[in-house]
């Protein structure tokens, strides 16, 4: 089995008449969380879009499981178990919980042919998600939501999980749910690409490090050695962890 | 389409009896009243089979169907063709042989409709998504197609649609007069909401489509392929215009070429009215403007073709958004 379950190499995107992604070279071990750490507009977002199929990447490969998956369509992506949580989260809020909840089940036709068993492990992750059941979930709070958006997105086995800033505008408490969240995800054995600006979040539960700039990517490594490396920090980030 | 009943918003609903009620003691005749009441809200019902297609192409999709008029037209002239070759059902007192003839001109309709409608969506929809300009332009210039098309295979002139033997005449409630025909059409509507209803709470398909509504996106990072969605939706209404068309034809009693661009206005009203995307807005906003144009057109019958817009800016200055504004 190949080491790295997702590898980009020399990808480029063009949205519109914009450049964003310089040919970005980055892979991502398997069963590892890896941080995506970068400045505003280094092109984070723009790189979870492309390995999604949401914007097309105009040059260079994207490999999963060792298959060629750039010009696949986003469904055909997600359907090979890559598990997205944009950075708006994307939740339904028109829709209650449990039907945000379903519509990730995709061979579920009704809440009750859901995984009972995996039901409660992400009720256990996520109690808001189980407390607010049958509500809508537009009047969910921002936190509540935010958990939501991780929990649809593990309501079945997925072997990547794609997050763009899960922490974003989160309060330090549900900041510090959401890292028990993703320590358990981790040790389930999920891979997990983690774009966030929580320099904390990232120090706790990094594996592997990535920082863009640019639209590249300037720095891979571990993140203990990152977290370690003031001059690093000062150089890549602009800020010491 | 709101599962739970303590969240649902009742404000837009009660518009209905509302304006039923405000209007009454300018009709002063109670029966004249009855009978308005129930004409607007058959003329609503219709409307809405018509609308419920093209708010749903609009919600999912963003795309701006100007053409759907055509699938009306359609729909009303094959219904002359299946009901003209069935004239000893449509001729007999029984209303049971009445609707051996109409059922067929009606699944006849649909299925000439959608699959018509088909054919639109993959040659003159698909090439224009996301540029709302160019939808507008192809779609009309596919509803001029479309007459012309109906102009060479049933002549330019109008077309008599007479109503079966058995749905003429009126039922009389104390003094009111109430058309046979038009309580057909209240019971019609009242089952496509029915079924719509359904399909869009209570399935899995209709879950994808009012989640696509709100978010096509994410429908899409979760693994559903919405085009096909999509295009399941068009044809569905399509069809359903076409089963409005054959209502509308036998509501007007004749049919011509140019019936859909003329009802093709009243449908935009009515889905700008209901939130673009909202079919339960959408049945609120063709009730509304069923009955708004009866009282008007009894009241006032030099305003009945303003009235309409009126009560769309009336609606808009309270809910920008349309009553039932979907969040995207």
């Amino acid at each position: 089995m190949n080491e790295n379950i997702l590898t980009l190499t020399g990808v480029h995107t063009h949205i519109g008449a914009y450049h964003i992604l310089h040919g970005v070279d980055l892979a991502v071990p398997r069963g590892k969380l890896t941080m995506l750490l970068g400045r505003n507009g280094a092109g984070k977002t723009t790189t979870l879009r492309t390995i999604m199929g949401l914007w097309r990447a105009s040059q260079g490969v994207i490999h999963f499981n060792g298959n060629d998956i750039t010009k696949l369509a986003t469904p055909q992506i997600a359907q090979l178990n890559v598990a997205y949580v944009p950075e708006n989260m994307g939740i339904f809020a028109d829709l209650t919980v449990k039907e945000n909840m379903l519509l990730a089940a995709r061979w579920a036709k009704n809440a009750g042919q859901i995984d009972q068993a995996r039901l409660q492990w992400i009720f256990t992750l996520f109690p808001a998600v189980e407390k607010f059941w049958n509500h809508p979930a537009g009047k969910l709070s921002g936190g509540q939501k935010q958990m939501l958006a991780v929990a649809r997105a593990i309501v079945e086995p997925r072997e990547l999980l794609i997050v763009d800033e899960p922490s974003k505008g989160l309060a330090p408490a549900i900041i510090n749910n959401m890292i028990d969240a993703f320590a358990q995800l981790k040790q389930s054995g999920v891979s997990i690409l983690l774009v966030e600006q929580n320099i904390n979040l990232a120090k706790r539960l990094g594996d592997a490090v990535a920082v863009m700039d640019n639209g590249r990517i300037v720095h891979t490594g571990s993140m203990a050695e990152l977290a370690q490396d003031e001059e690093m920090q000062h150089a890549l980030l602009g800020l010491a962890i | 389409m709101n599962n739970n009943m303590t969240d649902f918003d009742w404000k837009p609903l009660a518009l209905v009896p509302l304006l039923a009620l405000i209007v009454a003691p300018f009709i002063g005749s109670g029966s004249t009243w009855l009978t308005l009441t129930v004409a607007g809200l058959a003329m609503g019902m219709i409307i809405f089979i018509i609308a419920s297609g093209l708010t749903l192409v609009f919600g999912l999709m963003d795309v701006l169907n100007f053409g759907h008029g055509v699938f009306i037209a359609l729909g009303a002239f094959v219904a002359t063709s299946v009901l003209g070759s069935m004239a000893d059902y449509t001729n007999s007192d029984s209303l049971v042989d009445n609707m051996l003839a109409v059922l067929p001109a009606m699944v006849i309709a649909m299925m000439v409709a959608g699959a018509v409608g088909l054919a639109f969506e993959r040659f003159i929809v698909r090439p224009v998504y996301g540029n709302h300009l160019k939808q507008i332009l192809i779609t009309m210039g596919g509803m001029i197609i479309g007459e012309e098309m109906i102009k060479v295979i049933w002549g330019p002139l109008q077309i008599p649609l007479p109503l079966p033997q058995a749905m003429r005449g009126s039922i009389f409630i104390g003094d009111a007069a109430i058309e046979k025909y038009r309580l057909i059409a209240v019971v019609v509507g009242v089952a496509v909401f029915a079924v719509l209803w359904w399909v869009l709470a209570r399935t899995k398909v209709g879950l994808l489509i009012r989640a696509g509504v709100q978010d096509r996106e994410m429908v899409e990072s979760l693994g559903y392929r919405i085009k096909r969605l999509f295009i399941g939706v068009f044809v569905v209404g399509s069809a359903l215009a076409g089963l409005g068309g054959v209502m509308w034809g036998l509501y007007q009693q004749s049919v011509v070429p140019q019936m859909g661009a003329q009802v093709n206005v009243l449908i935009f009203i009515v889905i700008i009215i209901g939130g673009l995307g909202s079919t339960t807005g959408a049945l609120i906003g063709a009730l509304l403007v069923g009955l708004m144009a009866n009282y008007t057109g009894f009241l006032v019958p030099k305003a009945a073709l303003f009235s309409n817009i009126a009560l769309m800016m009336a609606i808009l200055l309270w809910r920008p958004q349309g009553v039932y504004a979907l969040s995207k």
